[in-house]
């Protein structure tokens, strides 16, 4: 999600300076700090800094011989609580059958991400592994250093002839003692400052293929929890009434008769709606059908998707309002260019869908204190948030991070828009009354936070040679930071997060100039796995295919003659091509195309057969993807999450759409907002680039090469790009 | 008053008939393992057995099963079953999670009725059962491989 990091030269990351700073605003979350494009190494040169006890920091030995590892990075799916489990395993030597994993929250010098400069706790740009490589393993070889000096001390034996295994420590054949024995007086060990970890060779668990997720019988079983099944006593459900308008508020209501219903608790208003509270989720979904609510829509969007696109595509005839990268004179080498070629792309908006409906769960203690049970994707900014609707302070905001089902983004909100929800019910309600907000799949669906819609104008030029001597890309679009709590990251007029993944194009044209007009709209946008990628890979991929026909050139061959100064690009390329038997013939009626692109310092190549059965109709086959995400730490996990990233973003190419008529949302649900489904998964293999440079993430970077390697794959058939998305609404041969 | 057997156990709800099942089964029973994804039998979370049946308990009133016998994930049991819980988890199948409790009702079911599936077997039967995360390429792995082991 955010491929930034805070310039560490203007802040002081304390928490106090962090609360202070940001309570001085009025909106009381603004975080006034600078921003810019960081490199995976940043997080390993602030890592050096904690010397924090991990036994109070990260991780946990209890009385029972558990192994709990406190994580500062959320868990949606991606597996970041196993990543991070295999860190702090791979230098602590206990055992997997020991292990669970924790959301940790409340201190961002222990939890900031360090992919962020550690300004604050929050997961998002694919940064997990990143931010916890250096701290996780060094937690855990502090920690297993401690429990040897404990041992050491105990049996009055060296350090040094005191061996670790399996959870055990163990001296000679007589003295023997488990983690959980020796915890209590490790935690009073000094913690050392000097910690060797383990060197790659003596890895057992970081790359391992055999290491399977510990957190999966959980999920097989019913025995994982989400938010939607914390038990709470006296726990209230709550269901939302929100605006059919965005920008909308509550004029007046009548909850008359929905508070006679019995097993009603309460009807109340919130800062964007009203709350149905009930002794369960059946009879607070009846009450709610029987509440009338008044709008204000004085201040609403009204306008429709179809009037947004139409008025973006004409902002995209004219010039930019910012430019985000400028090469050389794009403009003077498109004139003298032998050969033009132009093309204009429409992206529709999309929503996250994950299958969880967004909750959260509030309580207002009798001392004042409030505790938040949720999918806390960005924990400090929801400590603030919640503190502020409590009329409190952020010290006494207690927050219960809770695994997901799912979120793609979609839970790291700035304004905290479920947990301000929550806390303001349970305050509405009154002290010692929990009560869990649970927004139904249409709230979720018209609640707003989608990927943006998006327009591309493009231009290249070429050569009489065929060569590629000048691209241009004007794109318009929402801002995601703009207008939000980050609003300080947007520089000179650019939203990196509406021009990643074009204005950084790898691809060595002399002559390259990235626009971007952002428009005021008020439909409220969010970051959406690979967040900028999900729209430039597609319009810079497809774009580039089109530009290796127009020079008579292999679409393979062509990129690789591009990529001089990118091995890394050119190798995930290559191994993609090499695997998919690229060149060689298929049978009649399949066709391949192919996709690279870097997002979050992770490169993937994909390889794509698709089956033309008919004139528009036609099924994907098979994907071979490379990927190179630096070291890797759970082969499996990192197939797993390309395997993910692909369906994902599959469907989001050929099916997903999300409309507006009238500034009201035009689908509510699955039947009308289609993820894909598993008759449409492909066969996907995944092959990994051996790698020793810092790990970097990968719940992201498999989504964006899927869509244009979809659509080269369809021109190869057809001849014809599709350039409207999604694919299969608007495909006609 | 609605009576039925639930994983085993004979069960008296004293609930209005027209409630869903999947919220007398979460909100009134506490079992939480049956998932609420979407309230319109689009998705396939909340899918239980009802007399071995795979069904949308979201869309099913708990007056209309009077009498049944119904299976959630928590009791589901037998050599199906429980060959394809641990096969999920040996593939890693889950990623979040949210929708395995669904997708595991309906490959247990699948595979009771159809002990070696097609890939087209497997997609009339597994396509009600959405998932967010696309797992699709494991779990068409992973009820494989259970046909396999169950066969064996």
């Amino acid at each position: 999600m955010l491929q930034f990091r805070f310039d560490t030269r203007d802040l002081k990351p304390t928490r106090r300076d962090f609360l202070l700073g940001s309570a001085a605003t009025a909106a009381g979350l603004v975080v006034g700090y600078r921003l810019m494009m960081a490199a995976p190494a940043m997080a390993q040169e602030t890592a050096g800094e904690a010397a924090a006890n991990p036994f109070q920091a990260y991780v946990e030995i209890t009385p029972e011989n558990r192994i709990l590892i406190h994580s500062s990075q959320f868990e949606m799916g991606q597996g970041s609580y196993f990543g991070i489990a295999t860190l702090v395993m791979e230098e602590l030597d206990g055992d997997w059958g020991q292990v669970d994993v924790v959301g940790a929250s409340g201190n961002t010098k222990l939890y900031g991400n360090l992919a962020w400069g550690g300004a604050f706790q929050g997961t998002g740009g694919s940064t997990s592994m990143t931010s916890s490589w250096e701290r996780y393993r060094k937690a855990g070889a502090a920690a297993r250093g401690m429990l040897v000096a404990a041992a050491a001390r105990k049996w009055d034996v060296p350090a040094g002839e005191i061996t670790v295994k399996s959870g055990v420590l163990s001296h000679g054949s007589d003295k023997l003692a488990t983690f959980g024995e020796l915890a209590a007086d490790a935690t009073a060990i000094p913690v050392p400052t000097d910690v060797q970890l383990k060197q790659r060779e003596q890895w057992t668990q970081i790359g391992s293929d055999q290491l399977k997720r510990y957190d999966s019988a959980g999920k097989t079983n019913g025995t994982q929890g989400y938010t939607i099944d914390v038990k709470l006593d006296g726990l209230l459900t709550a269901v939302m009434i929100h605006p059919p308008k965005f920008g909308a508020t509550v004029g007046s209501f009548d909850a008359g008769k929905a508070k006679a219903l019995k097993g009603v608790a309460d009807v109340v208003q919130t800062p964007r709606g009203v709350a149905v509270v009930a002794d369960n989720m059946w009879t607070a979904l009846k009450a709610r059908d029987l509440v009338t609510v008044i709008w204000d829509e004085s201040k609403a969007e009204s306008r429709g998707s179809t009037d947004l696109l139409a008025e973006y595509n004409r902002l995209a005839d004219g010039p930019g309002a910012a430019t985000a990268r400028n090469d050389g004179d794009a403009a003077a080498a498109l004139a003298s260019a032998a050969k033009v070629v132009e093309a204009r792309y429409e992206f529709p908006y999309l929503a996250h869908a994950s299958i969880e409906p967004l909750n959260a769960a509030a309580r207002i203690n009798a001392d004042g204190t409030v505790e938040v049970w949720g999918g806390h994707q960005m924990p400090d900014v929801y400590q603030m948030a919640a503190a502020q609707v409590a009329g409190t302070t952020p010290d006494k905001v207690r927050l219960h991070v809770l695994k997901s089902g799912g979120s793609f983004g979609r839970r790291a909100v700035a304004d905290a828009d479920l947990v301000v929800e929550a806390v303001a019910v349970a305050k509405a309600l009154g002290p010692g009354k929990p009560v869990k907000v649970q927004w139904t799949r249409e709230n979720d669906m018209r609640g707003g936070r989608y990927r943006p819609a998006y327009v591309h104008a493009m231009k290249a030029g070429l050569d009489k040679d065929g060569k590629l001597v000048a691209l241009y890309d004007h794109i318009v679009g929402q801002s995601i930071m703009g207008g939000s709590p980050m609003e300080a990251m947007v520089k000179d007029g650019v939203d990196p997060t509406s021009v990643e993944g074009a204005a950084n194009l790898p691809y060595a044209i002399p002559n390259v100039k990235v626009e971007l007009t952002t428009t005021k709209v008020g439909i409220p946008v969010l970051w959406w796995r690979s967040v900028g990628s999900t729209h430039t890979a597609y319009a810079v991929e497809t774009f580039i295919d089109e530009l290796a026909a127009a020079a008579g050139r292999d679409p393979v061959e062509f990129r690789l003659s591009l990529l001089d100064a990118h091995p890394r690009h050119a190798a995930v390329l290559r191994l993609a091509a090499e695997k998919a038997d690229w060149g060689k013939p298929l049978p009649q009626g399949r066709f391949r195309g192919v996709a690279l692109h870097e997002s979050f310092f992770t490169y993937v190549a994909e390889v794509v057969e698709i089956t033309m059965k008919g004139d528009n109709d036609f099924s994907v086959d098979r994907v071979v993807c490379a990927v190179d995400c630096g070291t890797p730490i759970n082969p499996d996990q990192i197939r797993a999450q390309m395997e993910g990233g692909i369906g994902f973003g599959l469907g989001a190419i050929l099916q997903e759409e999300l409309t507006l008529t009238g500034g009201v949302v035009d689908q509510e649900n699955y039947d009308t907002y289609t993820p894909l489904r598993i008759d449409q998964m492909p066969k996907v293999e995944v092959h990994i680039v051996p790698s020793t440079e810092p790990p970097t993430g990968v719940g992201e970077p498999g989504v964006p090469p899927i869509g244009p390697a979809v659509a080269n794959a369809l021109r190869a058939a057809t001849g014809q790009t599709v350039r409207k998305l999604p694919i299969l609404k608007n495909l006609s041969v | 008053m609605v009576a039925f057997t639930l994983n085993g156990e004979a069960r008296t709800l004293d609930v209005e008939a027209e409630m869903p099942l999947l919220w007398a089964i979460r909100d009134i029973v506490g079992l939480t393992g049956t998932k609420f994804g979407c309230g319109m039998a689009q998705c396939g979370a909340c899918t239980v057995h009802i007399d071995g049946t795979p069904t949308r308990s979201c869309q099913t009133l708990v007056g209309d099963v009077e009498g049944a016998n119904i299976t959630t994930i928590e009791g589901i049991s037998g050599k199906v079953a429980e060959t394809v819980q641990a096969v999920w988890a040996e593939l890693d199948v889950p990623q979040c999670g949210y929708c395995q409790s669904g997708q595991i009702m309906s490959a247990t079911a699948l595979l009771t009725e159809t002990p070696k599936p097609t890939d087209e077997n497997i997609n009339s039967a597994m396509s009600g059962n959405l998932c967010r995360c696309a797992t699709y390429h494991r779990i068409r792995a992973a009820i494989h491989e259970a046909a396999h082991r169950l066969e064996a």
